[in-house]
């Protein structure tokens, strides 16, 4: 008797469905390259088309590049981003200059496409103060090494920018392990609470490190999460750019428009290891689900859609990868004609007037440094 | 000048910087119109607005980032945990996040934030309330830790915190909010960071304290002089930076020092005040340099504070015992 007065009461299984069904994968390219949701389609010229695939080559090139300098100890940490392009860059071109993004670890291409010098991404993964130096009017901050501490701050860069008036948006990127994290709801839930003008973005690709989505939480998506902050959340095919970028584009609408935050969740998936750092993802994936998102890969489905408009061709795409290996060739080149770093430097960076402690050990490391 | 109490002074303070700096904001869990749960932000709300002094959700962490966020777009944040206990769900972002902000971007970015707080026991405050937690915080490079003991040092310490632009942590003792009240100038003034104050001249033995054990100290430092005793009180007033010079000062004119806390003798800064001591004016010392420190227990249940907390007569025992080495 008990149990069928609850059912009545509460239809916890057509709750649950009811909640997913609001969630649904957009999609606006197929694996083929084909427009699946002709609606839905941004508007984005030729150049702009284009522009976006030069990016996710380029990337692409970077990553390969990356892993190889790294192995040969050219380069320190350094967490693979191939398989993401979609993901990282049609997000990214979805902003504007004004726009502030706070990256995750893995987020180094999009700071790079706001503006960051590619050496000093290298001096980054070395572990060089200069490589955190970004360039006045870029408005990015270093990757954040502690998972779901950019989501508040995110949260706070946005406040601001409404209390300042501005037409922009604070964007930040976490992964699918991220959103388990306290300051994650935190962060969301004081953006909603402020009406901030905030884009929070789940990079879904299905592992952190080697514990699968499943591992992470009950919920069938994480958009849904968006619903315990009270603010839109949107699943989007993250191996898609179109899709990608018609997201976060309206959420940054709404988000300027002072309609408050928004969550996007990007299906995703990483090709490489978690990190360089002796992460072997055949302990804990199989061949199939690697065959099976290959087939996914956001540069072979927008490469098949160029080509049919008649806008790509192999002759472009050679192009974007000797460039883009020249660049990484000079930006190396660069790295590695920085002065060392020394402790006086370290000091000198702590605050804008040393206290004593400081002064004293100055004296003493100038001393050192001198010999 | 006016008489005012600590709290009145600290509100004062923020009032100040308030109406000097359109960029200062003042936030946490209900310091808006409810003024504070200790009336520290009363009328400032009303005064300024909600744009300016606000409500936030129930979530330390949060308020932490927000802070650091509003830092990055050029406010001045001046945020309330309210109470310092409470300090454990905001580590990551005072001590993993802005305390480290100026180093990690090389001096592109900063952290111009206040954190204000509630500590300290002798008012019967339910559990994690009264800790002395400064102990941790004065262990991260990055920050600085300043605790005030009367209503004059609270109020130009708290507009120094403000204007400093580096993240401080200001720890506002619950006993001394109300507990006497002090002439403290109309008018804005600062008391520069890392500088202590010799609350009595002696020559006999320093005392090095802070906090809630200042006013204990000089109460035992009255009692001493009885005897005969001339007892030096320095009240720190920042715990990070230490200033060494003052105590290192007063040592090699008395030759002998005790160190007051509240906290744990395992917790706040006792132990690198003997250090720095030792390191720097062995020569000078006619007995060890010992401590005043409650027991290495969780903070008392709060029946339990007056057996437990230090106080006057503690420190006039220790105190004896390095007179009479």
């Amino acid at each position: 008797m008990a149990s069928k007065t609850n059912k009545a009461l509460f239809e916890a299984e057509k709750q649950l469905e009811k909640t997913e069904e609001q969630f649904s994968m957009l999609q606006i390219l197929n694996e083929d390259g084909e427009v699946v949701n002709e609606a839905a389609m941004p508007q984005l010229s030729d150049e702009q088309l284009q522009e976006l695939m030069r990016r996710m080559v380029y990337t692409r090139i970077l990553d390969q590049r990356s892993i190889s300098l790294n192995r040969q100890g050219r380069l320190g940490f350094y967490a693979p981003t191939a398989g993401q392009e979609a993901s990282q860059l049609a997000s990214q071109f979805a902003l504007e200059k004004e726009d502030f993004i706070l990256p995750g670890y893995r987020d180094v291409p999009q700071m790079i496409w706001h503006g960051l010098p590619l050496y000093q991404a290298f001096l980054f993964s070395r572990g060089h103060f200069k490589g955190n130096q970004i360039p006045e009017g870029v408005n990015v901050i270093s990757p954040q090494i502690i998972i779901g501490a950019q989501i508040v701050q995110a949260a706070g860069v946005a406040l601001g920018m409404k209390k300042r008036k501005q037409k922009s948006v604070a964007i930040t990127y976490t992964g699918d392990g991220g959103a388990s994290q306290g300051d994650f709801y935190e962060g969301m839930n004081f953006a909603g609470a402020f009406k901030a003008p905030a884009i929070f973005v789940v990079q879904n690709n299905r592992f952190a490190i080697s514990t699968p989505v499943e591992k992470q939480s009950a919920a069938k998506t994480i958009a849904q999460k968006a619903v315990a902050a009270g603010i839109p959340g949107i699943q989007v095919d993250g191996m898609d750019p179109l899709a990608v970028y018609v997201a976060v584009r309206e959420a940054r609408e709404r988000a300027i428009n002072g309609e408050g935050p928004t969550l996007v969740e990007t299906l995703t998936y990483r090709y490489g290891p978690h990190t360089m750092a002796g992460d072997d993802p055949t302990r804990y994936r199989t061949t199939d689900l690697d065959n099976e998102w290959e087939r996914k890969d956001p540069l072979v489905r927008f490469r098949k859609f160029l080509d049919k408009k008649g806008i790509w061709n192999e002759e472009m795409e050679n192009e974007v990868i000797e460039n883009a290996k020249e660049d990484i060739k000079e930006a190396i080149k660069k790295a590695d004609d920085t002065p060392k770093q020394t402790v006086t430097d370290l000091i000198s960076n702590m605050y804008e007037e040393l206290p004593n402690n400081l002064k004293e050990q100055y004296d003493i490391y100038k001393e050192k440094e001198s010999k | 000048m006016a008489q005012m109490t600590m709290i009145q002074a600290i509100t004062d303070a923020l009032r100040t910087e308030l109406r000097n700096d359109p960029d200062v904001l003042v936030f946490g869990e209900d310091v808006g119109v409810n003024g504070g749960v200790f009336r520290a932000t009363e009328g400032l709300q009303k005064e300024f607005g909600e744009d300016r002094v606000f409500d936030t959700p129930l979530a330390e962490s949060g308020i932490g980032g927000l802070a650091i966020g509003l830092g990055l777009q050029g406010f001045r944040p001046v945020m309330e945990i309210q109470f310092f206990g409470f300090v454990f769900e905001v580590m990551d972002s005072i001590s993993g996040q802005m305390a480290r902000m100026r180093y990690r971007s090389g001096g592109r970015y900063h952290s111009p934030v206040t954190i204000r707080s509630p500590f300290g026991g002798g008012v019967h405050t339910p559990e994690l309330h009264a800790d002395s937690l400064e102990g941790l915080m004065v262990q991260q490079p990055g920050l600085k830790v300043v605790i005030p003991s009367t209503p004059y040092d609270a109020k130009g310490l708290l507009i120094s915190a403000i204007r400093d632009n580096d993240p401080v942590i200001f720890l506002e003792h619950m006993k001394l909010y109300r507990s006497f009240r002090q002439e403290v100038p109309e008018e804005e003034y600062t008391i520069p960071l890392g500088k202590a104050d010799v609350k009595r001249e002696g020559t006999d033995l320093t005392i090095v304290t802070y906090g809630a054990m200042v006013q204990e100290s000089l109460k035992a430092a009255e009692e001493l002089a009885k005897e005969g005793h001339s007892v030096e009180v320095i009240d720190l007033r920042t715990v990070a930076p230490i200033d060494i010079e003052a105590i290192v000062a007063s040592v090699e004119k008395t030759g002998r020092a005790i160190v007051v806390q509240e906290a744990q003798r395992q917790a706040g800064v006792g132990a690198n005040i003997v250090a720095e001591i030792n390191d720097r004016a062995i020569l000078n010392l006619e007995a060890p340099v010992l401590r005043v420190t409650a027991p290495d227990t969780v903070f008392a249940f709060s029946q339990a504070e007056a057996v437990w907390l230090p106080n006057y007569k503690d420190i006039i025992d220790t105190a004896n015992k390095v007179l009479s080495f």
